[in-house]
């Protein structure tokens, strides 16, 4: 087990390297310096030379991958190109603010998903599956910045139950503060629900075809045990897809934070690309691919205590 | 396959007359056969026609031009004469618009999984029937893509090269090559390990033969169903880029940026700004649904 993990660790790392590359690589997709879009076009050349020095953006690309790469493993992202102001601290408190949101969300979502899910096999064929299937389906589907913009129609424009954007801030008693996180948290959690829904769905029914389950009833276990052991057996491949719905969550929710205005990453790499910010662009998707790597990491080392076939 | 096993176990079984047996139904004949007998996939593939017709065929269903404002009907309700959907924040009718709008967004939604399907399919099914070095090269620079979350890899590319329908194209392609890859080279991998294609190898068929009958054939239906599926993901991620302003520009109709610009007129007519979100929604919804009733026309085993 313990080889398993550290192999798969060691696996991790020339991704990693891939990423870092990859990040570097998508700000010089476009041609030009980033100075000199920022700059006005009546700056003198001296000027614009010594803000490209300042930043960085003088040497041939491969030193300034090398420069950024070795800062970047200390934590320092450099300056934000936009106001100056260190990229760390502010990506920091963004992603603190997307965390609140997407671990409730993944709470909420997997734990309903993962009960849609269940109940939908087992009544396979009948209402409750029907009824279930069909909520999967509409949580996939939605487009959730539209779904955004309907609750807060429906609950903050047509009735005043919760407030409709922003964080409220710390002068505001907690219970008011936990109003705001309603409406993004539901938005968020229908995806998670419907992906993980479905893939419960059929993953418990064909673990309900195959024979060991008929045995384990035969052998005279009543219904709860025999749900115990086909959970077992449906752990890995939910568990994997849970990661990959978290990452999403943490990586993906830039359109509901548009619409929310929730001060997160995904709200700072909207500004960032608006602003052509690129510092705090590289740092923001470094840092979001980063915690995806990581947590796919740790899903294939707790898919393999789970399930020691995987272990190979 | 019925005829050698029955010359197997020939003397000890009673003959059977090849005549009175029913001919069996090909394979495609029997999921054209299973898919009639599904109401819902009749209904949503109806609906995604219906959807075809009208964006496409735009100027049939309404006569207004969809950049023609007006000043004085601005932000109408839903029933108001002449604009039975209403009117958008500069007065242009939003029912023209509404269809007009669907021809971006379903090319924008259509366009990434057509070219990553070309390119991905392609790749993945070089690296699980070449295997070796050129598959593991493959499949690790997909490794690396794999890294990040889909849509903040659309948004980071098509931020960088700005906005604009291409590049929006441009940018889904690339976020859905990945996951093509990957099934196109687990459906390959397994079919590679058939006996038959096994066989043909060793009866000395040339490569470019083995993967065009035995090994296409077999793993064309998955990865198409899979690419239909990815069709809704890619409506929902290319109308959410142009809600960022990071795809369509104004004044062009396009929903996502419809929904944005209607966005702001929440409070004043909530019913005609959420209509734009409402046809995506049911597009997607739409494409799900047909995917989902195709994946198991096609499943054999499903259908026993």
């Amino acid at each position: 087990m313990l080889v398993f993990a550290f192999r798969r660790l060691l696996q991790a790392i020339p991704i990693l390297l891939g990423v870092t590359l990859v990040v570097f690589g998508l700000v010089h997709i476009v041609p030009g310096n980033p100075i000199d879009m920022l700059m006005p076009p009546e700056a003198s050349p001296e000027i614009i030379a010594q803000m490209k020095a300042a930043f960085g953006f003088d040497k041939p690309l491969y030193v300034q991958y090398f420069l950024w790469l070795f800062r970047a493993l200390q934590g320092d992202f450099g300056l934000s190109v936009f106001n100056a102001t260190p990229v760390w601290g502010q990506l920091i408190a963004a992603l603190g603010n997307t965390f609140i949101l997407a671990i409730l969300a993944a709470m909420v979502g997997f734990s309903l998903g993962i009960g849609f899910g269940m109940i939908s096999a087992l009544y396979h064929g009948r209402w409750p599956d029907k009824l279930f299937s069909a909520l999967a389906t509409t949580g996939v589907s939605l487009p959730h910045y539209w779904c955004a913009i309907v609750l807060v129609l429906a609950f903050a424009v047509m009735n005043d139950f919760l407030p409709a954007q922003g964080m409220g801030d710390d002068a505001e008693p907690l219970y008011n503060r936990l109003q705001y996180l309603v409406l993004p948290v539901v938005t968020l959690s229908l995806i998670p629900m419907g992906v993980i829904g479905r893939l419960v769905r059929a993953t418990v029914l064909e673990i309900l075809g195959q024979d060991f389950v008929g045995a384990l009833s035969a052998k005279g276990l009543t219904r709860w045990p025999v749900i115990r052991h086909i959970c077992k057996n449906a752990a890995p491949p939910v568990l994997a897809l849970m990661g990959l719905q978290f990452g999403y969550l943490l990586g993906g929710s830039i359109l509901v934070e548009t619409v929310y205005n929730w001060p997160g990453s995904g709200n700072l790499l909207n500004l960032a690309i608006f602003r052509r910010d690129i510092p705090i662009l590289q740092a923001t998707i470094l840092v979001l691919a980063t915690f995806f790597v990581l947590l796919n990491l740790l899903v294939d080392i707790a898919q393999a205590a789970i399930d020691p076939r995987i272990r190979r | 396959m019925s005829d050698a096993t029955m010359d197997i176990a020939g003397p000890t079984l009673p003959k059977i007359d090849q005549q009175k047996l029913a001919p069996s139904p090909g394979y495609w004949k029997s999921v054209g056969q299973r898919l009639l007998r599904d109401p819902v996939t009749i209904a949503v593939t109806c609906i995604i026609l219906t959807i075809l017709f009208i964006t496409i065929g735009a100027p049939l269903v309404t006569s207004a031009d969809p950049f023609q404002g007006s000043v004085l009907m601005r932000l109408k309700p839903i029933g108001t004469p002449g604009h039975g959907l209403g009117t958008d924040e500069t007065g242009r009718d939003l029912w023209t618009r509404l269809c007009y709008g669907g021809r971006l967004s379903l090319l924008a939604g259509v366009l990434p999984v057509t070219f990553a399907l070309a390119i991905g399919g392609s790749l993945g099914v070089l690296a699980g029937y070449a295997g070796g070095l050129v598959g593991t090269l493959i499949m690790r620079v997909m490794d690396v893509f794999y890294a990040f979350p889909s849509i903040l890899l659309a948004i980071a590319i098509c931020g960088m090269l700005g906005n604009g329908l291409t590049n929006s194209i441009l940018a889904l392609s690339i976020v859905f090559i990945p996951p093509l890859v990957r099934v196109s080279e687990t459906v390959t991998t397994q079919a590679r390990q058939l006996d038959f294609v096994e066989a043909a190898r060793a009866s000395g068929t040339t490569t470019f033969q083995v993967i065009r009958h035995h090994v296409l054939a077999n793993v064309l239906g998955p990865i198409l169903v899979y690419a239909t599926s990815l069709i809704s993901v890619s409506i929902i991620l290319s109308a959410g880029l142009s809600f960022l302003g990071l795809g369509v520009t104004p004044p062009t109709p396009e929903w996502g940026l419809m929904l944005n610009s209607l966005r702001q007129a929440i409070y004043v007519q909530p019913y005609v700004a959420a209509l734009p979100g409402l046809m995506i929604f049911i597009t997607s919804m739409s494409f799900n649904l047909m995917s989902d009733g195709f994946r198991s026309a096609m499943d054999v085993r499903l259908n026993k």
